[in-house]
């Protein structure tokens, strides 16, 4: 499992197309690749949830699509843009069309700022007016849940979690963006408050059809806000699919091991399945063929040596592994 | 062992001290805890789940005031001597916390961390010590324990540190083990590792359990009961599988339908407890979650709801129960 290759992509009807990805990192500890060739597409109108634990490299693909991290090899398309080689000035402009929130809605907003000000950041930076962008505000404010004469002039200190998620979100649409790409937007968040910015995200993703990348470590969360599903373990991509049926019939062993660690209500004993073994080997030295082969339970020789590839294993569904569960 | 609980918590109310005024951060909570028993606390950023466990404890911040009864094997913990409580904390009751890379000390080797209380409180020698140490290390399933007693909290993973925060709190055989978020801080596959280890050493040792969580999923399963605790009070309190399968409270009722699981249809709208969190400064009178409750009548904001047993297993603060008719509070 836990390997590279593209045969899960869609081709040119895609609107984000992600190509063989590597993102390095340096540390005092040596180089190494937070992303290690992870491939993926959207199409328009389609969310895409990126699960994994922390190491898989989930935030670090959805930040390197907007090169917010340098990327290091592959190739990244939006619509006709090629981003690897996009000028920053060309960069500037193309980030106006994906737009990004953050797991931590308070510290992503600027505490010197009114949310008036905050929620049209993106118009005023695409050149339009004060009088225009007044006129917007309550618009926006609405459109997210918050009553635009209690909060327009509030500064963000003032705000809930929940709140400034919500001024988060309504900043990144304001300018229309062909591309949301959202990292841990509710981990933050209480469960009753989470159900709430869910139910907005919903709203506004049928409301303007927005192509959303969707990444989380909660993968109730996932499931319920996914079309299609990526699960990543330490730089590498183990199985994409439909989200129902990548949960209803996991192929990699790693799928199988995340959603039986899942603790259930329902079950004496509180899982479904046995536990995996072991902790996550450290990036810096990461395991020979297969990386996830150390805690797989139906690790044999072949996994040492050769990395698996991405390939079909029931129709739209894919997995790197050489003895998918099928 | 008697007949008598181990743990008895008796009307206990934490106040703290803050600049907008005072936080009553646990306001009239009651419960028993058996001996071998685990029960689970759940609850959201501020309902009180951790000062609760800390005023059981003692260990309150500066600025604070409890009052009610902690009465555990039958002594009063809220009135002990500072010197008392001390040979109570580790030896009896012993805790871990959420964050294990901050309740170790960075600067002491594993093996000092974990003999150093048994040292104190049971009067053993080094080498004892020491070879109990490897055994805590084997029993809460460290690998390659020998080298692992040598080392620092920082050459540690997450998980591991977590396993030997365990190993810490039951050196001196603790008889109460209260965990406050003890995997909120780790993935989900060595949350389930760190789980399972709590629930297998509590049942082999016949020991009490107190697992706090804002998880509910997290609980169930793995405790005999559950209390739902809601803005400084406890909203319902049962055997675990009754309160997650037939929450009678309208707070329980509703978190459960706000929580996605893995089997959540789809796009669908997940149901919402509407509003925030009232002020804890300035709590709202009657039942604190009638703002946000779709059931609340006139008379909920009016007065507390008493606790009312609706069976043997179950009790819940109420009066407009999920799943009861109106005619069966009558009479019990």
């Amino acid at each position: 499992m836990a390997g590279s290759g593209s045969a899960h992509l869609r081709g040119d009807a895609a609107v984000l197309s992600v190509e063989n990805l590597e993102v390095e990192y340096h540390t005092a500890g040596g180089s190494f690749k937070a992303v290690a060739g992870v491939s993926f597409d959207l199409l328009p109108g389609e969310t895409l949830g990126i699960v994994g634990e922390s190491g898989c490299g989930k935030s670090t693909t959805g930040r390197a699509v907007l090169r917010l991290d340098p990327i290091a090899n592959g190739h990244v398309r939006f619509r006709d843009e090629t981003i690897e080689t996009a000028s920053h000035q060309r960069m500037r402009e193309l980030r106006r069309d994906m737009q990004m929130i953050f797991q931590d809605p308070v510290s992503s907003l600027n505490p010197r700022r009114l949310v008036k000000d905050i929620i049209t950041e993106g118009l005023a930076i695409g050149g339009q007016g004060a009088k225009e962008r007044a006129a917007v505000v309550p618009e926006l404010l609405e459109q997210v849940g918050l009553p635009p004469e209690r909060f327009a002039e509030m500064s963000p200190r003032q705000l809930s979690g929940g709140q400034a998620q919500r001024v988060a979100i309504g900043r990144a649409l304001a300018v229309r963006p062909g591309l949301l790409i959202c990292d841990e937007p509710v981990s933050a968040l209480d469960v009753s408050v989470q159900a709430q910015i869910l139910n907005l995200l919903e709203d506004l993703k049928s409301k303007y059809d927005l192509t959303i990348v969707f990444i989380a470590h909660d993968l109730g969360v996932v499931r319920s806000f996914s079309d299609k599903v990526l699960v990543m373990y330490l730089g590498k991509t183990c199985e994409f699919g439909d989200s129902v049926e990548v949960y209803e019939r996991p192929a990699h062993p790693y799928t199988r091991g995340l959603l039986d660690s899942v603790p259930s209500p329902e079950v004496e004993g509180g899982f479904v399945g046995p536990a995996l073994q072991g902790d996550l080997p450290s990036p810096l030295n990461p395991p020979s063929g297969c990386r996830f082969r150390a805690r797989c339970p139906m690790s044999q020789d072949k996994c040492a040596v050769d990395e698996p590839a991405m390939r079909e294993v029931r129709p739209g569904q894919y997995a790197a592994c050489h003895f998918p569960l099928v | 062992m008697s007949d008598r609980a181990l743990l008895e918590v008796t009307d206990l109310h934490a106040y703290i001290g803050s600049p907008r005024g005072v936080v009553k951060a646990v306001d009239g909570v009651s419960f028993t805890l058996q001996h071998g028993e685990a029960l689970g606390v759940v609850g959201e950023s501020g309902s009180g789940k951790s000062v609760m466990a800390r005023a059981v404890m003692g260990l309150m911040p500066a600025r604070s005031g409890r009052t009610g009864q902690v009465l555990f094997q039958g002594r009063e913990l809220l009135t002990m001597k500072p010197k008392e409580l001390q040979e109570v904390w580790g030896k009896q009751i012993a805790m871990v916390f959420q964050d294990p890379g901050r309740s170790l000390s960075p600067v002491v080797r594993v093996e000092r961390q974990l003999t150093e209380g048994m040292r104190r409180h049971l009067g053993i020698s080094r080498t004892e010590a020491n070879s109990r140490a490897l055994d805590l290390l084997r029993e809460v399933g460290v690998p390659d324990p020998e080298r692992r007693l040598r080392a620092y909290p920082h050459e540690l993973s997450g998980g591991m540190r977590q396993r030997v925060m365990i190993a810490v709190a039951l050196a001196c055989e603790p008889d109460l083990l209260i965990a406050d978020e003890p995997t909120t801080a780790l993935d989900v596959t060595i949350q389930r590792q760190v789980l399972d280890l709590l629930r297998r050493v509590q049942t082999q040792r016949r020991m009490s359990l107190v697992l706090i969580s804002h998880d509910l999923h997290v609980v169930a399963g793995r405790t005999d009961r559950t209390a739902v605790m809601y803005a400084g009070r406890i909203a319902e309190i049962g055997s675990s599988r009754t309160v997650f399968q037939d929450p009678h409270h309208r707070y329980t009722h509703a978190l459960l339908s706000a929580t996605p699981t893995i089997h959540h249809e789809r796009h669908a709208p997940l149901n919402v407890i509407p509003g925030s969190l009232p002020s804890p400064t300035h709590p709202p009178a009657g039942c604190r979650f009638a703002p946000r409750c779709a059931a609340a009548s006139q008379e909920c904001t009016q007065a507390q709801p008493p606790m009312l047993q609706f069976s043997d297993d179950l009790d819940a603060a109420c009066i407009h129960p999920v799943n009861t008719k109106e005619g069966e509070l009558v009479g019990r």
